[in-house]
């Protein structure tokens, strides 16, 4: 396999676990909305209720820095990366 | 001051504007206390940001092509997550979404997850794709990757159909808010709303949004943030509302408990003014079913990855690896937003039906009430009303009703904070509005210079003579998108979920499977963009005709079914037609390395 390649299936696993973590915030716990909502969750609120106000939101915003951090990795793993520091 | 390189001393530059605005907001309070009236103030923060968008958008004035598509490929990130969050963040989420949020709940809140989750589908399937690219819109990617003039002329549709729906509500907030804070008709405001639009983007294109973006976003985050931190505090329901508020969530479902929902006759119904509602869903409790709430967050999700003028705002980092991060800051921008909406909610509902709090009206005789001097003013603005259905002399929770937009607007007000926050409020409306409405003119315009006109009907025309044609064309469809406004035939949270619907019908599967299908050639893009938006807008209408529609799919989550038929006519359409050709293989393999050259040249 090409240098390429082997770069495209380390994108493409990556890319595949973010999109598992993005659905489980941004679809899964909703399917369970009514029961999770019985529980306290973080500074008290109602767990679901929490989640559509702060937590899922917040998630998302880590769960992209997360994302960016790692294909930076594998770029420069493969020497990919692009030269610059912004 | 300011020596060197602008981009240098971007930090500088807008700390220096920070720092005025808020001498600016003091200068106001004092001046207030000295016995300035209410209208002057809000005209003068209206006027006085307004007059500043213009310098900016005059001293980014430009006559290259790359400053004007893409501000020269040199916004850095952190600067481009702020403007992008204006860009992205519309009168409607700064006036109608705590509103939202105060009278469905729930329910509503499918918005929010979906607003923000579909940021991370930019960053991981298409925003860094298309930055490598090198295009100077999104029918560009499409045009180049496809090839041909059709798939390039298709795109065009569909991003000129999302867009023109979502702008013309954009250019009715501007409207409104102008009409208010300067006291003029309507009809009027409009097009002063317009022309303080195209007063950031006519001369300096890109360039000229990004920097007005940037002053913008600054504006209305503090317009959004300062009244909720002082409401909350002046309530004593804690000092940082976000992580406090755990009490007074549950103080309402103890009211709501205690008052119950009772449902009003359609004939009592009929006195309420038009436009207003009352309280008659759960604040905090789930009152939507999970299909409900997932198939409008995956439509918005969608939606957001489809959108141009969002995209486009990727294109200006100097690199691929900024576009990824650009993209987390900008949701880091609308988070902060996005997350005090609620938080705004609470405070306004708790502050108005605790009977315990000074400024709880539910319970109190009904002509109290009506003596209130906020209630009067509020009455009149035909945003609040309150009628003694069940003639008892008290007034109830079904007895009160209000329009979305005043829980931004009126709470301030209610909670006694000084007039000065209120036309603070209104410029920050006006900031939201007109950055959104900016980036969508100018989405529109780009595509239609670029695309049709340059790369379609006259390859050879000269930069000079492309970038008349690009600001002509942006005033003829911003005079287009105000004559429409005018009319006011839509309301504007329902216009704009229709917009992202469109692009997601259209566009969402010939943009990703672009990158990440390399089978994928051009029949079938063109398939998928004109079957897409013919069914998802087709869909609308049937419902909007009377149709019963299918499988719990709404007029608000159209694209549902438009994106599904798009995505299978794609793979077929691809799949029974020849594979892509060798260079454009290659072409797909480039696009995945981030590193080397873009594909489209600095000029093209």
């Amino acid at each position: 396999m090409s240098k390429q390649q082997q770069h495209w299936e380390k994108s493409k696993g990556l890319l595949m676990m973010t999109l598992a973590i993005w659905f489980v915030f941004s679809i899964g716990i909703f399917l369970f909305g009514a029961e999770m909502n019985e529980v306290t969750g973080p500074f008290g609120y109602p767990l679901t209720y929490w989640f559509t106000c702060q937590g899922s939101l917040g998630i998302f915003v880590i769960l992209i820095f997360w994302f960016a951090n790692r294909q930076e990795k594998i770029d420069e793993e493969f020497g990919f990366s692009e030269r610059g520091d912004d | 001051m300011i020596k060197g390189n602008f981009i240098d001393n971007l930090p500088k530059v807008y700390g220096i504007y920070t720092g005025g605005f808020l001498g600016f907001i003091i200068i106001m309070s004092i001046a207030e206390q000295m016995g300035m009236t209410a209208k002057t103030i809000g005209i003068c923060f209206v006027a006085f940001t307004v007059a500043i968008y213009a310098i900016i958008g005059y001293l980014s004035r430009t006559a290259q092509a790359d400053a004007y598509y893409v501000a020269g490929r040199q916004v850095p990130t952190v600067f481009n997550g702020m403007a992008t969050a204006a860009d992205w963040m519309s009168g409607a989420s700064f006036v109608a979404m705590a509103g939202g949020i105060y009278f469905k709940g729930y329910g509503y809140m499918a918005l929010l997850v979906g607003w923000t989750g579909g940021y991370v589908l930019v960053a991981s399937l298409l925003a860094p794709y298309l930055r490598k690219f090198g295009c100077y819109t999104v029918p560009d990617f499409i045009g180049t990757r496809y090839g041909g003039n059709l798939s390039r002329f298709m795109a065009v549709v569909v991003l000129t159909v999302a867009s023109f729906t979502y702008v013309t509500a954009q250019i009715n907030a501007t409207g409104t808010i102008a009409s208010v804070a300067l006291d003029i008709p309507f009809q009027y405001a409009v097009y002063v709303g317009l022309i303080s639009i195209l007063l950031c983007s006519m001369l300096g294109g890109m360039r000229g949004v990004t920097w007005t973006q940037v002053a913008q976003y600054i504006v209305l985050i503090i317009a959004y943030l300062l009244p909720v931190f002082w409401i909350s505090n002046k309530m004593g329901a804690g000092f940082f509302p976000h992580f406090m508020l755990a009490d007074e969530v549950s103080r309402i479902a103890e009211l709501e408990a205690q008052f119950g929902f009772v449902k009003n006759s359609a004939e009592n119904l009929k006195e309420v003014p038009k436009g207003l509602a009352g309280i008659t869903k759960a604040h905090s409790a789930v009152n939507a079913s999970p299909w409900a709430f997932i198939s409008l967050a995956l439509a918005m999700m969608m939606g957001t990855a489809s959108l141009p003028h969002v995209m486009m705002r990727y294109f200006t980092t100097p690199s691929v690896k900024a576009a990824r991060k650009s993209v987390g800051w900008s949701l880091f921008f609308i988070f902060l937003l996005y997350s005090s909406a609620p938080m705004l909610a609470t405070l306004s509902k708790l502050s108005l039906i605790d009977p315990s709090l000074p400024t709880g009206i539910i319970g109190k005789s009904i002509s109290e009430v009506q003596a209130i001097d906020w209630y009067q003013n509020w009455n009149q603005a035909n945003l609040m009303f309150v009628s003694d259905f069940n003639g008892n002399g008290t007034l109830e929770l079904n007895e009160f009703f209000m329009g979305g937009k005043a829980v931004v607007l009126a709470t301030p007000e209610i909670a006694g904070l000084p007039y000065v926050i209120s036309g603070l409020v209104a410029a920050g409306g006006m900031a939201a509005a007109m950055s959104t409405a900016d980036g969508l003119i100018l989405a529109i315009a780009n595509a239609i210079s670029h695309d049709v006109y340059y790369k379609i009907i006259d390859p050879k025309a000269e930069t000079a003579k492309r970038l008349v044609v690009a600001r002509v064309l942006l005033v003829v469809i911003g005079f287009a998108g105000a004559t429409i406004a005018a009319l006011e035939i839509q309301g504007i949270l329902g216009s704009v979920i229709w917009a992202f619907d469109f692009a997601m019908s259209g566009l969402f599967f010939p943009l990703v499977l672009g990158v990440w299908w390399k089978r994928a050639n051009r029949e079938g893009a063109i398939a998928g963009m004109a079957l897409g938006l013919i069914s998802g807008a087709g869909y609308l209408i049937w419902v909007r005709n009377g149709g019963s529609g299918f499988l719990g799919i709404t007029q608000l989550t159209f694209g549902i079914f438009g994106s599904a038929v798009s995505l299978v006519a794609m793979v077929v359409v691809s799949l029974m037609t020849s594979e892509p050709s060798a260079a454009t293989q290659k072409m797909v393999d480039e696009v995945r390395v981030p590193s080397g050259k873009s594909i489209l040249g600095k000029q093209h």
